[in-house]
């Protein structure tokens, strides 16, 4: 037995409950604070992550918008796209964390991760945290692009910070999902393949381009039982000034906190399996 | 006369990976404020049994007690009690040397009002303080390893491992790193196991050595104990030459060649 108890066996075993919530917290923070020190040494990221959502709100969105036939629910195709772009840009963002997770894996740094005695899920969390960060400054530039496209923003303070919220969850549950995913594939190369796989379904299978009604029975089941759908239902509703919601709100963010907390608890099963 | 208190204890520790043994029922014992080396060439199994002992691989079988805490059913309490080197690299490169050991500062819990006054005695102590704000990527090999040892031990944990500390160093920066390993030791009182295929590296460092083949623990003493048990004159190339030879396949097969370089890819 050692003479003197280390800190973070204090922290857990003999000060309060209120102590061991601040440990956690400071774990969880000093995950995500490391990965936003280091996009702010290389900020690059930001701006080429900017150019998908510009390309298909000026290409694909013009183009669409003079399709006839899809009802957009009355309202101009632009104003229905831009909330699925938005919801798109920041998938794309997270299902990244996957392949930041396996090359950490590759170059050693996991390891200290896992070495640490913080909590699994502290260490999930904090990466979901920094996904949620990454995913508001995105926002940040959709919003940009939707005011020079004159779409109808809503700038009602509870609708952006509704919106806020909605990209936090998107972003923590599609990086935490995409974090498993990593721990059961292992290798960046099946890492590529199954995120191809992968991330095109969640966008094409769900509302993000176009309305759930036209879509073939089908489609409109992998519809519903994916997320993404969800987010970008809320989305919609708050995004833009007279939006509404088709599954209520309330059923959007029971279902994007539900799903997340659940991927949070198996991905902070599988990570160990990562240094193993 | 009281036994003498134990800081880490292994029983039969044994570790398999499909039908391959990695280590093979290894016991031994490490005293408070040694330096003890586990040496044995590439292959012989030190990595694996290093990542038993830090919880990052469950053993098939066999017992190992860290810092009075079992590895298995008390993981979590010997992470907080330890400081883990690995062989592969654990700075990260994207950051600076101060945001490297801040992270470490915050993940181990040290207390916000000690973390800067602990960064920077640690960078002190490793010879880095005029290089804190620099990012990592720009350091040399033998910066990064004094970086990782500051960063494993921002926690001031009583055990330290060290997975081939010196592999991939000039022999000039193999004596810095020497020589900032033995004052940590000296000024914490840390309890250090290291691993390494170099015999003067472990001739010169440790106090006690573990000779390690082919999975298994063939020798344990002092170097001068080893040395001496081989003839008057004997290095400990001669100790390790007369136990590998003993041992089957020494020559290395197709097998042995594939899992070494295996071994120094892909897991360690
Ligand atoms: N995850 C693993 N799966 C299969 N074999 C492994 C694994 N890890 C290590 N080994 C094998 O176990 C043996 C010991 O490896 P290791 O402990 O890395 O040796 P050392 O560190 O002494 O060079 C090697 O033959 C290696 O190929
Ligand atoms: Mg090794």
């Amino acid at each position: 037995m050692s003479a003197r108890p280390a800190e973070a066996f204090r922290a857990t075993h003999e000060r309060s409950l209120i102590a061991a919530a601040a440990g956690y917290g400071t774990q969880v923070f000093a995950v995500a604070d490391v990965e936003l020190r280091k996009l702010m040494h290389d900020p690059t990221e930001i701006f080429t992550r900017a150019l998908q959502p510009a390309i298909w709100l000026l290409l694909f969105g013009q183009v669409m918008a003079h399709v006839r036939g899809l009802d957009a629910g009355g309202g101009n195709y632009l104003d229905f796209l831009v909330p699925g772009i938005l919801a798109q840009s920041v998938l794309f963002a997270a299902i990244f964390y996957g392949i930041s997770a396996i090359w950490e894996r590759d170059l050693g740094i996991l390891h200290r991760y896992m070495v640490s005695p913080a909590p699994r899920t502290a260490l999930v969390l904090g990466k979901a945290v920094s996904a949620a960060v990454r995913g508001l400054i995105q926002s940040v530039i959709v919003y940009l692009l939707a005011l020079l496209m004159h779409v109808d923003v809503s700038f009602n303070p509870l609708h952006l910070i509704g919106v806020a919220a909605l990209i936090a969850l998107g972003s923590s549950l599609f990086a935490t999902f995409s974090l498993a995913i990593a721990c059961i594939v292992k290798t960046r190369e099946r890492f590529m393949g199954i995120g191809q796989v992968l991330t095109m379904p969640i966008f094409f299978a769900s509302n993000a381009i176009y309305p759930i009604d036209i879509m073939p029975d089908w489609l409109r089941g992998i519809s519903l039982a994916n997320p993404l759908s969800y987010q970008v239902d809320a989305l919609r509703a708050l995004m833009l000034a007279g939006g509404e919601s088709k599954f209520g709100l309330a059923t959007d963010f029971a279902v994007l906190l539900g799903v997340t907390a659940v991927l949070v608890l198996v991905a902070a099963r599988l990570y160990p399996r990562m240094t193993a | 006369m009281k036994p003498r208190a134990t800081i880490v204890e292994t029983a039969s520790l044994t570790r398999r990976f499909g039908t391959f043994t990695a280590v093979d029922a290894v016991s031994f014992t490490v005293f408070p404020g040694e330096i003890f080396g586990l040496i044995g060439s590439n292959g012989a199994g030190k990595s694996t049994l290093v990542k038993m002992l830090t919880t990052m691989l469950p053993p098939t079988s066999g017992r190992a007690v860290v810092a009075g805490y079992d590895v298995v059913r008390n993981a979590a309490n010997v992470r907080a009690h330890i400081g883990y080197v690995p062989q592969l690299l654990s700075a990260d490169g994207a950051l600076t040397g101060y945001e490297n050991l801040l992270f470490a500062a915050r993940l181990y819990l040290v207390p916000r009002a000690e973390r800067e006054k602990r960064i920077r005695t640690a960078l002190e102590r490793m010879g880095l303080a005029e290089f804190a704000d620099r990012l990592v990527q720009g350091y040399s090999g033998g910066m990064i390893r004094r970086l990782e040892i500051a960063q494993s031990t921002i926690h001031e944990p009583p055990v330290l491992f060290m997975d081939e500390p010196t592999v991939g160093l000039d022999p000039a920066a193999r004596h810095v790193v020497w020589a900032h390993v033995r004052q940590l030791q000296e000024t914490l009182g840390t309890t250090i196991i290291m691993t390494t295929h170099l015999m003067d590296e472990a001739d010169q460092m440790c106090d006690r050595i573990g000779l390690l083949h082919s999975g298994r623990l063939q020798a344990v003493g002092s170097p001068k104990e080893l040395k001496a048990s081989i003839g008057p004159e004997a290095t400990l190339d001669d100790v390790f030459a007369s136990i590998a030879d003993t041992g089957a396949g020494s020559e290395g097969s197709y097998r042995d060649v594939r899992q070494t370089r295996r071994s120094i890819q892909s897991h360690s």
